[in-house]
């Protein structure tokens, strides 16, 4: 664990995202709070907007490193850079470098920003060795395994290791939790129809498995799906891993309105 | 067609000495390539097949029935027009064979075997099952190794509906990068391949129509191997 | 072959809409996977022998100058002869003198992506020479005349019903009252036909998986043994392949097929696999009397060195295909061309334009599952992401989305206009959504909401706006 010495906390700039910062602001409450809870001195720079995906993902190399090169500039100065979602943290550790290739003085900085970037879970499991939570949820939950956080970010077991602490939380896996669930950005509006076909196939996967809950670490995927569970009719919570985590289950579920009148079902 | 040769080679040397500057050309091993070419050497090789002979033989047989053949032991050459016979009746085939003229009489004693009726020569299509000798079995993956030539037509392996094989025991080796050697050792000057050298796993398979498994696409439908438990001379 | 791939969304949708492609594809996917997680359990060296294998054709590529000649040389040692061909027109053109020099009638075929990607059938018949694809799938696709939907299994959109219908239509003289209803009639039936054809042919024509620079033989790969009837039965065996496709040794092809089978179908090794070192030896009672390798270009040296010069590494297993779930969803005839699924969306536009396969880069979320299965390490969606950046630009994006992007991008590097512009929307939408807690419809979202509800933002601000604040959220 770096920090300044070893008497001093670990200081955290807070990549919020700009699907939690717009849609979700729990997520990122819930993250401070998890960041503090194990010690963390946490930040969050006002100046933060987006991390450039939708630019890079489009061919659009000069606008990225143009967004790219602000949040670089932003973030400079923390111990580490952690980030609730899988996606904006791959885009940040493994291609802000690539696009800086021609860039002497912009390269150095990014490959230096993408040496400090973390994913939450994995930052809290791998980095913080956190093995124990204060979180109690009641409900059979499965967890989506979003493509940027497997496949970029190497997050696999900590999720469920972490969620394993959860008192009351049934875990059970999908058998197809790897698959894809058509969100991937702009493709989701780009080609609907494709899209709607491969979140079907992850819908009928999830539902099959019994759970009442479906946790993730990415809240793109997490509004594409929960988009169409709703659409299909279905009663499945759907919530960021770090809400249920961080015991914040107070705000509803993605897409559920505040209830007014109901008591409370879920303890948090 | 002298230009289209010194046209392709010339766009593959510029566009690799580009590439130079871009590290794309460079090679990722230390070998060059005439080395590579002049001394060729084995790379990773499973561990799988590396097991003492008898466990070899184990293996083999294994892998082999996993790919669908049969197999059967005898205990010397002379033993297998019998256990040939026995195969063919007991898959109600009829008793005619087509048999690699270097495993025709004498080097197996085929006549004693009065119920089968067998020719020699190479497979034309009419035939319901041939004979013919494998070069190695590679235990790794229950794989045999023939080689074309006058002694064993190409055609037997593939024409008839039933293929048998005779093997060796001490024929099979752990992997293939084995019977690579010993096919080189029996060259002369350099030269060691035959027109074909066909690695033959199991009957001929397809799985086209609605992805139901079924046997005999082209190939074989049976591979039988046989496998002689004493010496024999090499093929 | 002819593209219809710049009607991608045309086909997309009728695959989609296409239910019988719908069960066909899920057997798919739920077959070849799960095999090939099996056999790569039974070979702890598998992740090892993939480096082994994309470090042979790194090597091979970096000095492939050196391995075509010498190829060369050992083709022509061993009796055969090597013709180079720039495009496609020069290797139909080489193809055809080889029959006509042959007087060849029948010419039967092992299954060749190169063959397709020439348009030779077409060519020979328009000369009169009749070509006969001998692999099962090819065979009963070129029947009823569609492309292939899958690069190692070409007919796997078609149901059994199908198959006899075709069967019916095209075997007129057989009994027109005989059962057709089980796949193992349809293949005895089909193995009848296409015998006489194998014993009847004058030409063999086959592709290549690999060319070996050591040996100057060529490899081919089949579980039906169709190719070896195919080269063993006429009087001449042309070999069509492409030049990325040679190794340096035996050894190294040997390699390279310890990943082939497992990671296509999750078989050990194909049934068939042969080494073909030119025509048949004194002595030999069979083989063919000449040996022929078409070498093709085609655009391949256009992708060496280049930024798409990985792509030059695939061994044409399929596994991309097999776990891609755009592919799971549309099909392979959605791609419009010879290939399909990731390495299709990589090398179609390479080699008939991105113009023309515009859409094939952008149908991806980037998953990167192919990337991970590929037994050759080939980064495919970094270079679907290069297709990407090569269009942006080209202007060659919608201008909607191109202006729509730029603006985002422009507001996304002002954070005080981001805040001032996130602060009203969100706060609007907070409160339109607040009864439901999510929107059916929402102007501009069309794209969306026509499959999918969408979650309303959370009342009471932004993140940063409330933590800036001193909010703490619901908990402390």
């Amino acid at each position: 664990m770096i920090g300044s010495s070893a008497t001093e906390p670990i200081t955290v700039g807070l990549f919020v995202t700009c699907l939690v910062d717009l849609t979700r602001p729990t997520v990122g409450f819930a993250t401070v709070k998890l960041l503090r809870d194990a010690g963390c001195k946490v930040s969050v720079p006002k100046a933060q907007t987006c991390c450039g995906q939708p630019a890079y993902n489009s061919g659009n190399n000069p606008d990225t490193r143009a967004i790219a090169e602000k949040v670089i500039e932003a973030f400079e100065g923390f111990d580490y850079v952690v980030v609730p979602s899988g996606s904006c943290a791959g885009m940040i550790k493994h291609h802000y470098p690539s696009l800086f290739v021609n860039d002497p003085e912009m390269r150095p900085r990014a490959v230096a920003l993408a040496g400090r970037t973390f994913e939450l879970v994995s930052f809290l499991a791998d980095v913080l060795k956190v093995e124990s939570l204060e979180a109690a949820y009641d409900g059979i939950a499965t967890y989506h395994d979003s493509c940027s956080s497997l496949r970029e970010m190497g997050v696999k077991e900590q999720p469920r290791a972490l969620l394993a602490q959860v008192k009351g939380m049934t875990l059970t896996e999908a058998p197809e939790s790897e698959t894809c669930c058509g969100f991937g950005g702009l493709f989701c509006v780009k080609y609907p129809d494709i899209s709607g076909r491969m979140v079907d196939a992850k819908v009928d996967d999830i539902i099959a498995t019994g759970a009442d809950t479906l946790l993730a670490g990415d809240l793109g995927c997490l509004m594409n799906i929960a988009g169409r569970l709703h659409r299909r009719g279905s009663n499945i919570r759907v919530r960021h891993i770090a809400e249920v985590m961080a015991g914040m289950t107070n705000r509803p579920p993605l897409g559920e309105p505040v209830e007014k009148e109901k008591p409370r079902k879920e303890a948090g | 067609m002298s230009d289209a040769r010194s046209d392709i080679l010339g766009a593959v040397k510029a566009a690799l000495k580009q590439a130079g500057g871009t590290g794309k050309a460079d090679t990722t091993t230390v070998v060059s390539s005439s080395q590579r070419l002049g001394d060729p050497r084995a790379n990773l090789i499973p561990a799988r097949g590396r097991l003492g002979a008898k466990a070899r033989v184990d293996l083999f047989i294994r892998e082999a029935e996993q790919a669908s053949a049969t197999v059967a032991r005898v205990s010397s050459l002379s033993g297998v027009p019998r256990e040939v016979a026995r195969f063919l009746a007991k898959n109600n085939l009829p008793m005619t064979l087509k048999v690699a003229p270097g495993i025709a009489e004498p080097a197996i004693p085929w006549t004693r075997e009065t119920l089968l009726s067998v020719d020699e020569g190479r497979a034309n299509g009419s035939e319901s099952a041939s004979v013919s000798r494998a070069f190695a079995g590679i235990a790794e993956t229950g794989t045999l190794v023939m080689l074309s030539g006058s002694d064993n037509p190409t055609t037997l392996n593939f024409l008839p509906p039933t293929h048998v094989v005779v093997i060796s025991a001490s024929e099979i080796t752990g992997d293939y990068e084995e019977s690579w050697s010993e096919l080189k050792e029996k060259g002369q000057d350099g030269r060691f391949m035959p027109r074909a050298v066909n690695w033959i796993t199991g009957p001929s398979r397809t799985a086209d129509i609605e992805q139901t498994l079924l046997m005999g696409a082209h190939g074989p439908q049976r591979l039988h191997i046989v496998i002689v438990d004493e010496e024999t001379p090499a093929p | 072959m002819e593209s219809t791939t710049a009607a991608f969304r045309e086909n997309t949708a009728k695959a989609l809409g296409d239910a019988k492609l719908r069960d066909a594809l899920s057997k798919l996917t739920d077959g070849f996977p799960a095999r090939r997680r099996e056999a790569i359990a039974r070979l702890p060296e598998f992740d090892a022998l993939r480096d082994a294998a994309r470090d042979i054709k790194d090597h091979v590529l970096a000095n492939l100058d050196f391995y075509l000649e010498a190829f060369e040389a050992r083709v022509v040692e061993a009796g055969g002869t090597v013709h180079w061909c720039r495009t496609a027109a020069e290797a139909r053109t080489a193809i055809l003198r080889i029959c006509k020099t042959a007087g060849a009638k029948t010419v039967t075929k092992g299954k060749s992506m190169i063959g397709e990607e020439i348009a030779i059938n077409e060519h020979l018949e328009v000369h009169g020479i009749e070509p006969v694809e001998t692999d099962l799938g090819e065979y009963i696709i070129q029947l009823r005349y569609e492309p292939p939907s899958h690069i190692i299994a070409p007919a796997i959109h078609l149901s059994k019903e199908q198959v006899a219908d075709t069967f019916r239509e095209k075997h007129h003289h057989l009994s027109p009252g005989r059962s057709l209803d089980e796949p193992r009639v349809l293949l005895d039936e089909a193995r009848g036909e296409l015998r006489r054809k194998f014993i009847g042919a004058d030409v063999g024509l086959t592709g290549a998986n690999m060319l070996i620079a050591e040996t100057g033989s060529i490899v081919l790969v089949t579980n039906e043994g169709n190719a070896d009837l195919t080269y063993s039965l006429p009087r001449v065996h042309i070999v069509i392949a492409s030049l990325e496709k040679i190794v340096p040794t035996l050894e190294d092809a040997t390699t390279i097929l310890r990943v082939l089978a497992r990671s296509a179908t999750g078989q050990e090794m194909s049934v068939y696999t042969t080494f073909c070192t030119g025509p048949k030896r004194q002595g030999d009672l069979d083989g063919p009397d000449e040996f022929h390798v078409v070498l093709l270009d085609n655009g391949r040296t256009g992708m060496l060195g280049g930024e798409f010069h990985e792509m030059l590494r695939c061994i044409r297993c399929g596994a991309c295909l097999n776990h891609c779930p755009v592919y799971k969803a549309i099909g392979g005839h959605a791609y419009g061309w010879v290939y399909s699924g990731p390495m299709g969306a990589v090398l179609i536009p390479g080699l008939i334009g991105i113009e023309e396969a515009g859409h094939l880069p952008n149908a991806s979320t980037l998953c990167g599952k192919c990337e991970d299965v590929c037994p050759m390490r080939i980064p495919l969606p970094r270079m679907l992401r290069t297709w990407r950046r090569r269009q942006f630009e080209r202007r060659q994006t919608s201008y909607p989305s191109r202006a729509g992007l730029r603006a985002w991008s422009l507001i996304a590097r002002r954070p005080w206009l981001y805040r001032l512009g996130a602060d009203i929307a969100v706060a609007a939408l907070a409160v339109l959504g607040r009864a439901r807690g999510r929107f059916r419809w929402l102007p501009l979202a069309g794209g969306w909401t026509k499959l999918r509800d969408l979650p309303a933002p959370e009342e009471g601000g932004t993140f940063i706006s409330r933590y800036h604040l001193g909010e703490h959220g619901d908990g402390a």
